[in-house]
């Protein structure tokens, strides 16, 4: 079966993301005051085939944990839809 | 000639620049901090490199928004002179003054070190004073340099003549082996349309005198000068 | 106001969990006169560790010499160590490790170190101007190692380049000691006006205290304790005590820095680095014989529902406390918003000594400033060191054992090897990624030399630094080894033509806990001493790193680096190492001799892993060293290239490389030629002369007892040993630039 996972790859809450601080100044100079918060990850789509929902599931939380984030300051979620 | 050299924040080649036109090559400066909104009579704007707001979403993308740059446009529009050097070239992509982008490049390291520059155009002020034959050795420090432009795009580039320079070897070869980050045709600076806004990676700010052991850069600013005041 | 009372006051496991001995516990009850609650035990706890007390190292470190008539402020007097280097200019430079945070993390880890140490800088006042690295790490046939060399790398490279100061050296060293406990020391060299130095201190009774920069986060906590403790499996647990680093707000904490120190007001000011604001606020008290009353909860944090001892022990990177003039507020803040950064007034000095820490108006936590700091009531402790069984088992080499090399096949096959070894071959692939002319004063981008040169604008100076230790030789013998690493950064130095000044050091160690560790750690102090008196370059500061090793693997090789700076007083005495025209007469400085000692030739060429330090007197390398001071000034030779890693074949092949030169040489008869190819013995330096003035070069000589022999002439495109050609100059240089970078992208 084939699925596609939506995965969402963002700095952990504890942990200073400069470049969400960089971009709320940024959005200032915009005019745009009102945002309190920003925080930039990155969106990963991986297309993959397993014999089920739940053996694409370990597949994703194996590429998360070992490639696509950075555990130490890294948090992810993901969304697996089925393609069939 | 009165240059203004824009400070941004993440700015950190301004003092270069800076003292590049005073010292070296004897000119007016004055800074213009980016959130100000008066550009104080100069003539060439500079927008140095560095790391402005600290490359972060995309090189250049958030200065492009700082205040002065309202009226770096408006003076581009009115055909005053802008230049920008690295990040400042970068900036004046995003800022719309210049055609195409920079991408990262295609080793995904930042490279620092000297590359050899063939002057391709021969009527724009950066480059008119410059020997098409010959080949100027100028430093690049840069992670997204990558020039990247669509079809339509290179097209009227050759077209109009808006091409400065492009990367090659010592003895004038322009080839992948000469392309140091993966840019297209091995494009390593360009000029708008109407040739009054120039952008470069590389920067003759840092080959500019002899105690750093190169003049190459000294040559194509003072070129630059000439040009402008003549 | 009392403090406010905790139902369970910690016990001393709560001590030991935290790192403290029980006798510290003990200690600590008795400065308090009551048990400390656990924001106070945790305070004791991150000041008393080695990495900010050096209890462990200060008795040795003190030994030291510090004097020297251009010594502006002495070693662990101020952030950084400050030299006088004339025209009403001073240099503040020091070195510092950041091992454990980049074994964990290598990309944050080394990123974070470089912001460290440039605060360092910073803080006083002076404008960095250039940086340098010494990077050690393992085998780089392991994969683990390469991740840890591409990570270090970017780090310092992204935070190094967006600060935008120069990196203009460097060392990497590879070697199996280091394959879990990578070495990643980072220096930094700035200048300022010595009438607008800023000091490391806070008094005057009323003055308002800002903490100024980065809102305060939860990272780093207890990272100064964890720096501390070996790193074993358990210590993954704690990793969210990793550090974001952000070079684009320090480099708006740079420009804002400065422009507060040039109003005149500041009465103190100290970077946040290791303990974050408990180190700051006692530090600079304690200097200054007051106290100060902190209000926590005024401290911009990053999280809501901070605890004090979070707030007080976060390493949140690019932060500074800064004590202004009171009636100066209004005007510091106008600086920080300038610069878009945070500014707030969290408390005011007083007269008690004490430090008052508030939570909402509670009293959290009162401890005398004093008693928390190095020199006050810190413990100092004199560790037991034993001579370990190898040091004699090395002493034992014998170089009969080695057959000598018999043909110019051999010559060939090893030189080849020699010149692509990752500890000797270019290590372009690392320095390429770092901005190393940013800053338009690197005077050695177009003119390669021993040493980096950085000119200081507005003057005729420059300075030239380098950061050298050859941890192989150390491991051999550190006395001896630690005594070369001095003599090799002054040797770098004046081959560049520049003048040994002062040195700084980053002393990386294994446990100092285990008897044989603590006798390499000494060795070394002991080297240095006697390094630093002969060259007069007073130590200035720097920073002590224990607990480099794994639970498994031992400790690794001891590493003391040496940072040396120099001063150059004008251009033309500007030296490099380049062969400059063919013809040019070769000649080595200093003596050949049958040694193979410790040579990377022995270790891995022919993988005899345990000889002695190679042959080294402290005398006839001063000599070699006021000989060549000489020639330079008097402008007879053309290049002088120190001979060191690698031994003369090297370094004639790095004095030929650069304009794609050759060399013709007559190998000395009274040495085995490997020895005379391939060998470290210490205190030789490479020099090229031209035809015309080999007459005067002569006369100088013959006015000095150096030894001096003539090795052949510059030769164009190929090297040739008694003029059978070994391998051509263009093959060398593929081999030699490339091969690191093979390694890391294949």
């Amino acid at each position: 079966m084939k699925f596609i996972a939506e995965i969402d790859v963002m700095p952990l809450k504890e942990i200073l993301d400069p470049q969400g601080k960089a971009v709320k100044l940024g959005l200032r100079n915009l005019g745009i005051t009102q945002v309190e918060d920003v925080r930039i990850g990155r969106h990963i789509t991986l297309e993959l085939e397993a014999a089920d929902e739940n053996t694409a599931r370990q597949l994703v939380e194996t590429a998360c944990k070992k490639l696509l984030a950075n555990l130490i300051m890294e948090g992810y979620t993901y969304k697996i839809t089925s393609l069939a | 000639m009165k240059f203004g050299v824009v400070v941004f924040p993440g700015s950190n080649c301004d003092e270069d620049i800076i003292y590049t036109l005073q010292h070296t090559l004897g000119q007016e400066v004055v800074k213009l901090w980016h959130k100000d909104t008066d550009l104080q009579g100069a003539e060439c704007i500079v927008l140095p490199g560095g790391f402005s707001y600290g490359d972060y979403l995309r090189s250049g993308a958030i200065a492009r928004f700082s205040p002065i740059m309202e009226k770096v446009v408006a003076h581009a529009n009115q055909g005053g002179y802008v230049i920008g050097i690295c990040n400042g070239f970068q900036i004046l992509t995003e800022a719309g003054l210049l055609p195409g982008a920079l991408l990262r490049n295609n080793g995904q390291k930042f490279i620092c070190r000297n590359v050899y520059l063939k002057p391709q155009s021969t009527s724009t002020l950066l480059t008119k004073g410059l020997d098409p034959d010959k080949t100027y050795k100028i430093p690049i420090a840069h992670a997204e340099g990558r020039y990247y432009a669509d079809q339509e795009t290179v097209k009227e580039l050759h077209a109009n003549d808006q091409i400065l320079f492009k990367y090659s070897s010592e003895t004038g070869i322009i080839d992948e082996a000469s392309n140091p980050n993966g840019s297209l045709e091995n494009i390593a600076g360009i000029s708008n349309a109407r040739k009054n806004v120039f952008g470069m990676m590389p920067h003759p700010e840092r080959a500019a005198e002899e105690a750093l052991g190169n003049t190459d850069g000294r040559t194509i600013l003072e070129g630059l000068v000439a040009q402008i005041t003549a | 106001m009392t403090l406010s009372t905790e139902t369970h006051l910690p016990t001393v496991d709560t001590a030991k969990k935290l790192g403290l001995l029980p006798e510290e516990f003990e200690k600590i009850k008795a400065i308090l006169g009551r048990t400390p609650n656990f924001t106070e035990l945790s305070i004791f706890s991150v000041m008393w560790s080695e990495h900010c007390s050096y209890k462990n190292s200060i008795v040795w470190l003190k030994t030291l010499p510090k004097d020297s008539p251009r010594m502006l402020a002495k070693a662990g007097e101020e952030n950084a160590g400050l030299v006088d280097i004339g025209d009403g200019l001073a240099c503040s430079f020091k070195i510092e490790s950041h091992n454990h945070p980049s074994a964990l993390e290598p990309y944050q880890g080394a990123a974070t170190g470089v912001g460290g140490i440039n605060r360092d800088i910073f803080t006083m006042g002076a404008r960095p101007i250039a940086q340098l690295n010494s990077l050690r790490f393992g085998n780089l046939k392991l994969d683990k190692t390469r991740r840890l060399l591409k990570g270090v790398v970017k780090g310092i490279g992204d935070y190094g380049n967006a600060f935008g100061i120069p990196t203009v050296g460097g060392e990497v060293f590879f070697d199996d000691s280091f394959n879990t406990n990578p070495l990643v020391n980072a220096f930094s060299a700035g200048i300022v006006k010595t009438g607008q130095v800023a000091k490391a201190i806070s008094y005057g009774v009323g003055n308002p205290v800002f903490i100024v920069g980065s809102a305060t986060g939860k990272d780093g906590i207890h990272g100064a304790t964890f720096a501390s403790e070996d790193i074993g499996e358990h210590s993954v647990e704690k990793l969210p005590a990793v550090q974001v680093g952000d070079p684009f707000q320090e480099k708006l904490l740079l420009e804002a820095t400065l422009e507060i120190i040039a109003t005149g007001h500041v009465i103190g000011i100290q970077d946040m680095g290791a303990a974050g604001i408990i180190c700051s606020t006692s530090e600079m008290s304690a200097k200054g014989e007051h106290g100060m009353e902190i209000h926590l909860d005024r401290v911009p944090t990053r999280q809501a529902n901070m605890v004090p001892f979070e707030i007080l022990l976060s390493e949140s990177q690019e932060r500074m406390l800064i004590v202004v003039e009171k009636g100066k507020e209004a005007g510091t803040k106008a600086i920080f918003d300038k610069w878009d950064l945070n500014c707030e007034q969290i408390g005011t000095v007083t007269d008690t000594g004490r430090l008052h820490f508030y939570m909402h108006g509670e009293l959290v936590a009162d401890v005398p400033a004093d008693d928390l700091v190095l020199g006050g009531g810190a413990p100092v402790y004199h560790r037991e060191y034993r001579e370990p069984a190898y040091y004699k088992e090395y002493q034992k080499f014998d170089i009969h054992t080695i057959e000598d090399i018999q043909n110019t096949t051999q010559i060939t096959e090893a030189a080849k090897y020699i010149l692509s070894h990752p500890n000797i071959a270019s290590k372009k692939w690392v320095y390429e990624q770092y901005d190393s002319m940013v800053g338009i004063a690197n005077r050695s981008t177009n003119a390669p030399s021993d040493a980096a040169i950085v000119r200081v604008k507005g003057t005729d100076k420059s300075l030239v630094i380098t950061v050298d230790c050859n941890s192989r030789y150390v491991q051999a013998d550190p006395e001896q080894g630690c005594a070369i690493a001095v003599a090799e950064a002054a040797r770098n130095i004046v081959c560049s033509g520049g003048e040994p000044v002062a040195i700084t050091n980053c002393l990386n160690f294994g446990n100092p806990y285990v008897p044989e560790v603590y006798w390499q750690f000494v060795g070394a102090i002991k080297g240095m001493k006697k390094a630093c008196e002969k060259f007069s370059t007073p130590v200035t500061g720097g920073n002590v790193s224990f607990y480099n090793q794994s639970s498994d693997e031992g400790p690794v090789f001891p590493t003391p680096t040496i940072g040396m700076l120099g001063l150059m007083e004008a251009p033309e005495n500007q030296m490099t190492i380049d062969f400059k025209k063919e013809g040019d007469i070769i000649y080595l400085i200093g003596q050949s001799r049958n040694d193979l000692a410790s040579s990377e030739y022995l270790y891995s060429y022919k993988g005899v892993k345990a000889s002695p330090a190679p042959y080294f007197d402290i005398e006839e390398e001063f000599a070699v060293q006021a000989l060549v001071k000489e020639l330079i000034l008097q402008k007879r030779i053309e290049s002088a290239h120190d001979v060191s890693d690698g031994g003369l074949l090297a370094a004639l092949a790095e004095s030929a490389m650069p304009r794609g030169l050759g060399f013709n040489i007559n190998p000395d008869k009274n040495v085995r030629l490997d020895a005379f190819l391939f060998g470290e013995s210490q205190s030789r330096v490479v020099v090229s002369v031209k035809p015309e003035n080999n007459d005067a070069f002569l006369d100088a000589l013959d006015n000095s007892k150096v030894k001096f022999s003539l090795l052949g002439k510059v030769h164009a495109a190929d090297f040739r040993i008694v003029d059978e050609p070994i391998l051509t100059s263009a093959g060398a240089k593929e081999l030699y630039n490339n091969a690191l970078g093979k390694i890391m992208e294949e």
